[in-house]
């Protein structure tokens, strides 16, 4: 479905993303790992066209993306969803607000202005609403609501987008772990009940690992590792976030036991932190 | 911003800190000491060319006590009604002229504001669409301010003719470059996460100002539209003085004619007028402020 060749991105003199290339088939739950600078954000973004690419191509259903412009390249947008970790919410909105804007590139610019949507419109917002549980604060402003609850609703707008593609970057980063498992519920049932191809961009490898299909392991911009969960061994690990990548949590998730000796966990931590 | 700190040889981090902040401390007053010279300099440069000289001053104050003396209405206690009654021997007409004033006022304001609006986001550096339009906007702007609001009246009275439209183009015209920095300021403040949020779902560029920019600035846009009001009501008494409508023609045909308590009666109720205004607005503003936008 997705199939990206020899993409490249660079700022200057440094290259964020390297030369991926890696196909994507439909209805694929992905979790894109990688230490901070590695170039996983760049690269959601490069496939929603926020950034332009220096260099390769995207291809998605027969189209080349990396080619669009206007009002196709909108249509792309708004057929691959972007979720973000702080939420990108228009904050003094109201959360149908909100979710509504998710269908303003389905409709002409004029009426969408003057903020007229249809009742069927307003309908799919709220039907939104309520596969994410939050039906009930529809009316509220956006900026009332917790963490988990506003990304909630950017599940929502992304929702209403009929995406066939769910990009999410860091969708869990700033939330506690009971909210993050809610929100990665969420993404996991669109991706198995719609069939939405969803990618999203992890910081916990035991997240991944639970709820991810296929794991993208990502360094200097290039992709490291790709592989079921079952596949990432703590060498693997290693060679994603370099030496000292394993902390903790990692251990954990790959089944390993605790580190012998606590203090030396501590120090490798203080020191990446 | 800042500076780095790099301890010396065997420094430890604490006194290379005080060194540090010491240094940047010296810095910082030799930067005030050269700041106040410049500005002693200014001033004494603004003395000289304005010709305030103390002797000028001083012969000066009398005359303006007599003008004051002039114009001051004949108030007997005993005849006080009467008096007061004479002193406004045409209220019911500056009245009109009064209230026009603050329409003329008010529909300068308004129309720029509207521009102000349009031309804003075009103006701001980090929305605009493309550099020859942030370019033109920001020209248009920077023009519209320039030209003080006397000037425009004078230009539109010779085209247009006497009246209130030439007061309410020029108010228009300067209000709409005062506002329209005030708001492109305003808008590049905005939080360009929200920007990408409604970018990433596919909205084309007025349905991201729209989305995005407009519901985090508008209630600054009132607070500043409500504040330009209130300076606009000051000028289109001004602007009359040369043909643009309002009370401000009255007051100038007056002083011509040396009506002199005309002239106070008049004067009084400007200020009264834009007093009144600037309480009112004020309120207004404070009541906005916090207020959620209703979109
Ligand atoms: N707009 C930009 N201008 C210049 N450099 C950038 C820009 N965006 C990203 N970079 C650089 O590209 C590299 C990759 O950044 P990216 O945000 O994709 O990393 P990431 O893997 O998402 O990291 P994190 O886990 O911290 O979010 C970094 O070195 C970053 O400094
Ligand atoms: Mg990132």
């Amino acid at each position: 479905m997705l199939s990206i060749k020899n993409l490249h991105k660079r700022y200057g003199a440094a290259t964020a993303v390297n030369g991926v290339t890696v196909d994507i088939p439909e209805g694929q739950m992905v979790g894109i790992i990688g230490r901070s600078g590695a170039g996983k954000s760049t690269l959601l973004r490069l496939i929603n066209r926020l950034t332009d690419a220096s260099e390769g191509g995207i291809v998605c259903c027969g189209e080349e993306v990396t080619a669009l412009s206007g009002r196709a390249l909108r249509g792309w947008r708004a057929r691959c969803a972007m979720i973000f970790q702080q939420f990108n919410l228009v904050s003094r909105l109201s959360v149908v607000a909100n979710v509504l804007i998710g269908r303003i590139a389905y409709r002409s610019t004029l009426p969408t202005l003057f903020n007229f949507f249809s009742l069927e419109e307003r309908a799919m917002a709220v039907r939104a609403l309520e596969r994410l549980d939050m039906a009930a604060n529809a009316l509220k402003r956006a900026d009332a609501l917790s963490g988990g609850q506003q990304q909630r609703v950017a599940i929502a707008r992304a929702l209403v987008q009929e995406p066939r593609l769910v990009l999410a970057d860091e969708p869990i980063a700033s939330l506690d772990p009971h909210n993050a498992a809610r929100v990665m519920d969420a993404l996991r049932t669109i991706n198995r009940e719609e069939g939405i191809t969803v990618l999203t961009n992890l910081h916990q490898v035991g997240t991944a690992k639970s709820y991810c299909d296929r794991i993208l392991g990502m360094a200097h911009g290039r992709i490291v590792f790709d592989g079921p969960p079952e596949a990432l061994t703590l060498t693997r690990v290693q060679e994603i976030y370099g030496a000292g990548g394993e902390d903790e949590e990692v251990r954990q998730a790959l089944g390993l036991p605790g580190q012998s000796r606590p203090e030396a966990a501590g120090g490798a931590c203080l020191a990446s932190a | 911003m800042g500076t780095i700190i790099h301890p010396k040889n065997g420094e430890d981090w604490a006194s290379s800190f005080e060194r540090a902040r010491a240094e940047l401390a010296r810095a910082k007053r030799a930067r005030n000491a050269s700041f106040v010279l410049l500005l002693l300099f200014a001033l004494g440069i603004s003395f000289w060319a304005g010709e305030v000289r103390t002797s000028t001053l001083l012969e000066g104050i009398p005359n303006f006590f007599n003008y004051i003396n002039d114009i001051a209405p004949e108030l007997r206690h005993d005849h006080l009604l009467t008096d007061l009654g004479e002193w406004y021997w045409n209220l019911g007409h500056w009245l009109i002229l009064l209230v026009d004033t603050v329409l003329i006022a008010f529909l300068g304001t308004f129309l720029g504001t509207v521009a102000a609006f349009l031309l804003s986001f075009p103006a701001s550096r980090n929305l605009s669409p493309n550099g020859t339009v942030h370019f033109a906007s920001r020209r248009l702007l920077e023009f519209a301010r320039a030209v003080p609001e006397l000037v425009y009246a004078l230009v539109f009275v010779f085209s247009f003719g006497i009246g209130p439209l030439p007061g309410v183009l020029a108010l228009a015209v300067h209000t709409t470059g005062a506002l329209g920095k005030l708001f492109s300021e305003a808008n590049e403040n905005a939080s360009l996460d929200t920007v990408e949020g409604v970018r990433s779902v596919g909205a084309d560029w007025f349905q991201t100002m729209r989305f995005a920019v407009v519901p985090q600035v508008l209630p600054n846009f009132l607070s500043y539209s409500l504040l330009r009001f209130e300076i606009n009501v000051r000028a289109a008494s001004v602007i009359g003085f040369v043909g643009a409508g309002g009370i401000g023609q009255e007051l100038m045909f007056v002083i011509r004619q040396f009506v002199y308590s005309d002239i106070s009666a008049l004067v009084l109720l400007i200020i009264l007028t834009v007093v009144l205004m600037d309480i009112s607005c004020e309120r207004l503003r404070h009541r906005l402020i916090g207020r959620e936008a209703l979109l």
